[in-house]
């Protein structure tokens, strides 16, 4: 059934700004191409053949900061990359949102050390964490739908 | 194991007192060269028509710390004609005073000096381009050495989640 | 491209070549510094594969120079390991060349033997030489999906990536992880392979010959592949040795070395296999290598198949082996041996020991130093990926922007084992 029938002749269809505007925000949402370690690995697995996350209207991966809304921080952040990262997250445009993706984005995994940042959130303000070493293709894709769920919740209120 | 003798025997005729000493090791031949004599053992090892050590596969420092001298570089030298793998070990008593560089051997020496530099602070003396190569340019200290802390942060736990979280620095918007 | 660089790039052009030089950080020479463009490329950039930055000066689209900045991942993966007992070292090398776990395990595990004296199982031994082949090929499949995907080729990319899940699964099912396997363990394997593994394998083996004719169908007479990588990034086979290349990138250069035969470890002296070579030296070259390479792995793990005998994978010094689950409930003695052995770990002998393997990239190495307690006092990797990019300048020197890309993606670098 589309959604013609229910127009009726009228050609207007009231319904709630939000809604439509968070709707809009997560069916098209495009991850910056951007992958650090390990888990830049499984972020490619999960957009190739077997889980295909261009189901969720996220195929898309654009390399340039400026035309992409979300970050999937895939990987050990080091302190050499810390301020790029800092950098790369400026540089896109408002409404972003952040998935730390893997044990070392989230909290420094196994990585305790003189290298590491330990968790990406000192850096970036992040939404979801994803748990794992590295997660599954799965895990991301709930990390994602986890997204996806917030952003529905979003009031306009809070972004202006 | 007739080969590893051979070079021993070999850099001992030419070079004399530059063998400081052979060790063995699990099979492995370990020749410690004098810090001051690592070229001429190189270039005789690289040239020689029985020897031909032509590819340099890695230089490792290790800290030794608190023993001295300090710091040791090893040199894994292999021979692709020969297939035979040999190691040079020099002492390094100040890492400021290192051995000097072996990029006109082989090339990739540069690269892997680098590598030593940053991560142990060994000096290899005439290396123009020693530099920070995985660190930060403005980085303190080399942190492979035995001194340098490894840099733990306290993990969270249920039992402590409150007290860490209140001095993480979480970043702003 | 993706310009960025760490510090602020609108003043970058008012700079003296010699401030220059002490801001990009990477120490390269630059020639002309008024009519050359300098570009950053990278650390964020779709076909560095991974972190690396790369300096490049350019005259025109013309390469006149060019420099490697790394450490953009730097783990301190040494430090680490050098702080944990030699057991729980081992998962820190899974995260190094992170598309070739089982390599990294074994060039690891090899050294601690090595290091203790010991010798595995003949059963343990197959069963490695099998998972480091079945890595060796899901590792050439991300490099084919991924190099051919900088060559704007997107459909070998999901083909590829469809068959590395098979293999993948297999991983699963040996160690419970897709990819950080931690597997392979001093003294022999984590534990026996489950029964599902050999017929899982063995239809790897019936279907994967027909897939890897279908990559080459689309990708080895393709006349635009062949225009953008025949001639290109041209090494010769002094400099490939020189410069310290190994592995496949070694093999394009005409260079007829291989480990896993000329220094042969696990049983490989005993299998039957061809050490594939090319002669140009350049990208094409090396595509074909690898991609003969994995047609060599499916003999290696039929062999291997083959001679597989029921037996023991562990050796019986339960000084370095916990002891079986089931013998806790039964012996005090094997009691004792599991809790000192997850409390205080194995020690290993003073000396140190350098072992190489072939991993898919060339020559890894595991410099292992043991101080007589249960920690290594000394560990160092020599990655492949670390050296082969040393010589990346020669290679694309005079060469094409553009050509920059199909260079790195030919040399098959992993940015995990480069930093460490």
């Amino acid at each position: 059934m589309g959604v013609e029938q229910k127009l009726g002749n009228l050609g207007v269809v009231t319904y709630r700004l939000e809604d439509v505007v968070n709707w809009g925000r997560t069916n098209a949402m495009w991850p910056i191409l951007f992958g650090l370690a390990c888990c830049a690995i499984e972020m490619m697995s999960t957009q190739a053949a077997n889980y295909d996350l261009s189901r969720f209207g996220m195929e898309l991966n654009r390399p340039s900061p400026r035309q992409s809304d979300l970050m999937i921080v895939a990987g050990r952040v080091s302190r050499k990359m810390a301020p790029v990262i800092r950098r790369l997250y400026d540089q896109m445009p408002y409404p972003k949102w952040v998935i730390a993706m893997g044990d070392c984005a989230s909290c420094g995994g196994v990585f305790n050390n003189y290298a590491i940042v330990q968790g990406v959130d000192e850096i970036i303000p992040v939404d979801v964490y994803v748990s794992g070493c590295p997660p599954r293709p799965e895990a991301l894709i709930d990390g994602i739908m986890t997204l996806h769920e917030k952003i529905r919740n979003d009031k306009l209120t809070d972004w202006a | 194991m007739k080969r590893d003798d051979m070079v021993v025997e070999k850099l001992r005729a030419a070079l004399g007192d530059a063998v400081e000493e052979v060790s063995d090791f699990r099979g492995e031949r370990t020749v410690y060269i004098r810090k001051d004599r690592l070229i001429d053992a190189c270039r005789l090892l690289r040239d020689d028509p029985d020897l031909r050590y032509n590819f340099l596969a890695d230089i490792v420092a290790d800290d030794h710390l608190p023993d001295y001298p300090r710091f040791a570089v090893n040199y894994h030298l292999m021979s692709m004609p020969n297939k035979h793998r040999l190691r040079l070990r020099v002492w390094v008593e100040d890492p400021d005073d290192g051995p000097p560089t072996a990029a006109d051997i082989w090339v990739i020496a540069t690269w892997l000096e680098m590598e030593v530099w940053d991560l142990m602070g060994v000096r290899f003396a005439g290396n123009g381009s020693l530099r920070r190569l995985f660190l930060p340019e403005d980085w303190q200290g080399h942190p492979l050495r035995k001194d340098y802390p490894l840099g733990y942060e306290e993990v969270q736990f249920s039992f402590n989640w409150q007290e860490i979280d209140a001095k993480k620095p979480y970043a702003k918007q | 491209m993706g310009l960025l660089i760490p510090q602020a790039s609108d003043t970058i052009q008012e700079l003296s070549v010699e401030e220059l030089r002490a801001k990009v950080g990477t120490g390269m020479e630059i020639v002309d510094a008024e009519e050359h463009m300098l570009l950053s490329m990278g650390p964020q950039h779709p076909s560095t594969h991974g972190v690396l930055r790369l300096l490049v000066e350019l005259d025109g689209e013309t390469v006149v120079n060019l420099a490697p900045d790394i450490g953009f991942l730097h783990t301190g993966i040494e430090k680490t390991m050098e702080n944990k007992r030699y057991v729980k070292a081992l998962v820190a090398t899974d995260r190094m060349d992170y598309l070739t776990p089982m390599s990294n395990n074994l060039v690891y595990t090899m050294a601690v033997e090595k290091l203790l004296g010991v010798e595995v199982t003949p059963r343990a031994k197959t069963l490695r030489l099998i998972l480091a082949e079945l890595s060796r090929l899901a590792s050439h499949l991300v490099w084919l999906g991924t190099s051919a995907l900088d060559l704007a080729a997107m459909s070998v990319f999901l083909y590829c990536f469809r068959e590395r899940e098979y293999i993948l699964d297999i991983f699963e099912m040996v160690s419970g992880q897709r990819m950080m396997v931690s597997y392979i363990r001093p003294g022999g394997l984590w534990r026996d392979v489950p029964e599902e593994f050999v017929p899982a394998v063995r239809k790897l083996l019936d279907f994967m010959p027909a897939k890897i004719a279908d990559y080459e169908a689309l990708l080895t007479h393709n006349p635009i592949f062949e225009m953008r990588t025949q001639g290109v990034g041209t090494i010769s086979s002094e400099d490939a040795i020189a410069w310290g290349l190994t592995g496949p990138s070694l093999r394009a250069s005409g260079v007829d070395w291989d480990l896993r035969r000329d220094q042969p470890y696990l049983d490989y002296a005993s299998y039957d296999f061809k050490v594939p070579v090319e002669t140009a030296g350049d990208v094409y070259a090396r595509y074909l290598v690898r991609i003969q390479e994995m047609r060599e792995c499916l003999r290696l793990i039929r062999q291997g198949l083959d001679r597989l005998k029921p037996g023991p994978v562990n050796i019986d010094d339960h000084k370095i082996v916990p002891p079986p689950r089931a013998e806790l409930g039964q012996s005090m003695e094997a009691v004792i041996h599991h809790f000192k052995l997850w409390t205080e770990g194995f020690s290993a002998p003073e000396g140190f020991v350098y072992q190489a393997i072939e991993s898919p990239r060339g020559e890894i190495g595991c410099y292992l130093r043991g101080n007589g307690t249960n920690k290594p006092a000394r560990v160092h990797f020599r990655g492949p990926s670390f050296v082969n990019l040393a010589s990346l300048p020669l290679m694309s020197k005079n060469r094409f922007i553009a050509d920059v890309v199909a260079i790195i993606g030919s040399i098959d670098i992993v940015l995990g084992e480069i930093d460490r």
